[in-house]
């Protein structure tokens, strides 16, 4: 499991901001070729990508690439330019049915063969931003081994159900429900779309609160100072961790010695809260296997 | 006789400056002061060569002084920094002898113990009155503490106030008393206040330094000097500053009170000082003008001058009682040494300031500064210019890494556990150079263009005309 509380979008034609996109204590990066490249840029920006994927080290980040769709005149090509040894994961823009992601699975298969890396190994992150692609959220979050993580992106979205965005954002209610359940439903992690006003870091805070009580596991960063928020709101609580740990020794300790049932605090607790128990140990980096 | 004269030629005869004179200013307008070439330009009109100029620094305000130097006006030059054209012309060897950098402190030793001998000081002041007592705190181009000047009054052997804001006998708030000032010299205008607060001491949003802010922060906290009572100082670059509002952050989750703030006061430090979580502020530079009604005000911000501040000959400065100070730097050596004052060029654009004094006095000091910059890394194997030396500086903190003294290594440890990107310093030196490559070094001539003193009055380097 990996940790993706935070994903800092980075203009994919913006040297200096590539550069230093891993420092910022980010858990993913998202290299962007799609909406934050003008057109007469596309080339040059998936020239940049490559060459940074070829020779940066991102650390311990997740490195993820969004390429423009593949039924434009960019998208093949921005494929074969980044699929290279330190992409974890290509972000696939308006996925709005589950053939979008196919199609993009089998090239990324083929690429893979052809530059002799291990097949498979390339994540896909579908990002749902037409009305079509949440009806079929749950289809698209299933519809290949590599997708492990579903993204809403909300300014298309609202444009595409002919609304406002808005700071309650009621009209997003339904869309982020039905992202998270399927996201729930295929057992991946599904994050949220990005807060656009940079300066407004409380309502950044309410928003990520927000979603996440309603079941998403991280949030799209548009700029670095935005990252602390995020990571502070999708990080456990003290209080969460130790009652976790609780659950996790709890849960051992039963298994070693033979017991069904694992019992904390005088109540029964069953698998599913022992798994999400682990989970939140791994999101506040505590090590439970020892 | 009236000591107010309104004529600057009047007020230059009167104090009879010579060739070879002295003559000393301060710099707390900043950018904005018109004092010092006001002047300049006046002693020029009398022919009067070979001048010793000795300001407590210079900005980018004085780039003009080029001319005086070229036409012998100005023989010797005495600061703590030197910037944009005047630096690059000095760099270049425009000048037969070298200018002495000195310290914030050292200025104050050298001018108290007669290394330096002031003949005549000129003070800008934001109001006075006929008799000569002043402050910067009120008028149109109020600027604050007083600091620096307030050595010269004591020592120079005239002392002539310029001020574009007389008032009657007397002011109720005297930094500068009366029984110190020779004359009184009224124009038009001192400057302008509004240049005091530059780009490099407003709190940045800018994400590369939040990020090294947050670092400097998180090694504050961790250092074991976060403690209830601890005093605590920022240099004037951008992480350095912002290093301030992550502290402010850990101190409220803490409930932790500070003790004292010290050097150059900006409003986020009066910010925290009203807030409860300093009991004082020591100001001996207000870094913006915005600070001088809380001077006023308040019993608790006190202004200071820069003996009290920094001085290391005198019978006890406020440098030794801190607990943390951050600093900037231009360049930083694999023994630590910090250089301040020549660019990544070789070219004098810097100033020593209060670097070394605070690195000194302070039980922490730690250097903030980006890993590299428009792709020259930081870290090199000998800085060019040595400010500040390596035993005095305990923690680089860059957005790639941080790097402790090895003579700290307590330090190190503590760091590590709170789970901080702690590395030596080679290890960080090959790490950037693996993104920048590495640099060739920059050729240097013959002459001697600059020395820089220690705070105690040994040289600690020289500075080399560029080629």
């Amino acid at each position: 499991m990996r940790l993706r509380r935070s994903m800092l979008y980075v203009p994919g034609n913006s040297p200096s901001m590539i550069q230093n996109a891993h420092i910022y204590g980010a858990d993913s990066i998202l290299l962007d070729l799609e909406d934050s490249v003008p057109l007469e840029e596309k080339d040059a920006a998936r020239e940049l990508v490559r060459m940074a994927l070829s020779y940066l080290n991102f650390e311990d980040v997740e490195v993820t690439v969004r390429i423009n769709p593949l039924d434009t005149a960019f998208g093949v090509d921005d494929l074969h330019a980044v699929a290279l040894p330190m992409l974890d994961a290509v972000r696939l823009p308006k996925a709005s049915c589950p053939e979008d992601v196919k199609r993009l699975s089998d090239l990324l298969t083929e690429i893979e063969e052809e530059n002799g890396l291990e097949r498979g190994r390339i994540h896909i992150h579908p990002m749902i931003e037409t009305a079509v692609g949440v009806e079929n959220a749950f289809l698209i979050a299933r519809a290949s081994e590599r997708v492990d993580a579903i993204t809403i992106g909300g300014q298309d979205l609202t444009a595409d159900m002919g609304v406002v965005k808005t700071e309650e954002g009621v009209e997003l209610l339904y869309p982020r429900m039905r992202v998270v359940m399927a996201a729930k439903a295929a057992g991946i992690d599904a994050l949220d779309t990005v807060y656009a006003d940079v300066n407004d870091a409380e309502g950044l805070k309410k928003e990520a609160l927000m979603v996440k009580r309603l079941g998403f596991t991280g949030k799209a960063a548009i700029h670095p100072n935005q990252i602390g928020v995020i990571n502070g709101v999708f990080s456990p609580s003290e209080e969460e961790v130790e009652e976790a740990l609780r659950i996790v020794k709890a849960s051992l300790l039963a298994s070693k010695e033979g017991k069904g049932v694992v019992v904390v605090d005088g109540k029964m607790v069953d698998l599913p809260v022992v798994k999400r128990a682990k989970r939140i140990l791994m999101l506040a980096g505590v090590d439970f296997d020892v | 006789m009236s000591k107010v004269i309104r004529d600057v030629r009047r007020v230059l005869e009167l104090v009879g400056i010579e060739d070879g004179a002295t003559i000393s200013f301060h710099h707390h307008l900043r950018d904005g002061d018109s004092c010092l070439l006001m002047i300049m330009d006046a002693i020029a009109e009398m022919g009067v060569k070979e001048l010793v100029l000795a300001p407590s620094s210079l900005t980018n305000a004085h780039e003009r002084l080029v001319d005086y130097i070229r036409d012998g006006t100005i023989s010797k030059i005495y600061t703590s920094g030197l910037r944009g054209r005047l630096g690059r012309a000095i760099s270049e060897g425009i000048m037969d002898t070298p200018v002495v950098i000195r310290s914030h402190g050292g200025r104050a030793r050298a001018i108290e113990s007669g290394d330096v001998n002031i003949d005549v000081a000129f003070v800008a002041v934001s109001e006075a009155d006929e008799e000569g007592n002043a402050n910067g705190l009120r008028g149109r181009n109020a600027f604050g503490s007083l600091g620096y000047a307030l050595v010269d009054v004591r020592y120079a052997k005239k002392v002539v106030l310029i001020t574009d804001n007389l008032k009657p006998f007397p002011l109720d708030t005297i930094s500068i008393p009366q029984y110190l000032v020779d004359y009184v010299l009224v124009v038009d205008s001192i400057g302008d206040n509004s240049k005091i607060a530059t780009g490099t001491t407003r709190l940045t949003r800018n994400p590369l330094d939040l990020r090294i802010a947050h670092y400097s922060a998180e090694v504050i906290a961790n250092s074991g000097y976060l403690a209830p009572n601890f005093s605590f100082q920022t240099g004037a670059s951008g992480a350095a500053l912002a290093t301030a509002m992550f502290v402010r952050d850990r101190m409220l989750e803490k409930g932790i009170k500070g003790n004292f703030v010290l050097g150059g006061i900006t409003s986020y430090m009066v910010q925290m000082l009203e807030e409860g979580l300093f009991s004082v502020a020591f100001d001996v530079q207000s870094f913006d003008a915005a600070v001088t009604s809380s001077i006023l005000k308040n019993h608790n911000h006190i202004e200071i001058d820069a003996s009290f501040y920094a001085n290391p000959r005198n019978k006890g400065c406020l440098v030794n009682r801190l607990d943390v100070v951050v600093l900037g730097a231009m360049e930083i050596d694999t023994d630590f040494n910090v250089n301040v004052l020549t660019g990544f060029n070789g070219v004098l654009q810097g100033a020593s300031g209060g670097h070394e004094d605070t690195a000194f006095g302070s039980k922490l000091t730690v250097v903030v500064a980006p890993s590299f910059r428009m792709r020259i890394p930081t870290v090199k194997d000998r800085v060019s210019t040595v400010v500040t030396p390596g035993r005095d500086v305990d923690v680089f903190v860059t957005e790639r890494g941080i790097a402790v003294n090895p003579r700290r290594e307590e330090l190190f440890d503590r760091l590590l556990k709170a789970g901080l990107p702690v590395m030596d310093m080679h290890s960080l030196k090959k790490k950037v150079e693996s993104i920048t490559g590495v640099p060739s070094p920059v050729t240097f001539g013959d002459k001697t263009v600059a020395i820089v003193e220690y705070r105690d009055g040994s040289v600690i380097d020289e500075v080399k005309q560029v080629a």
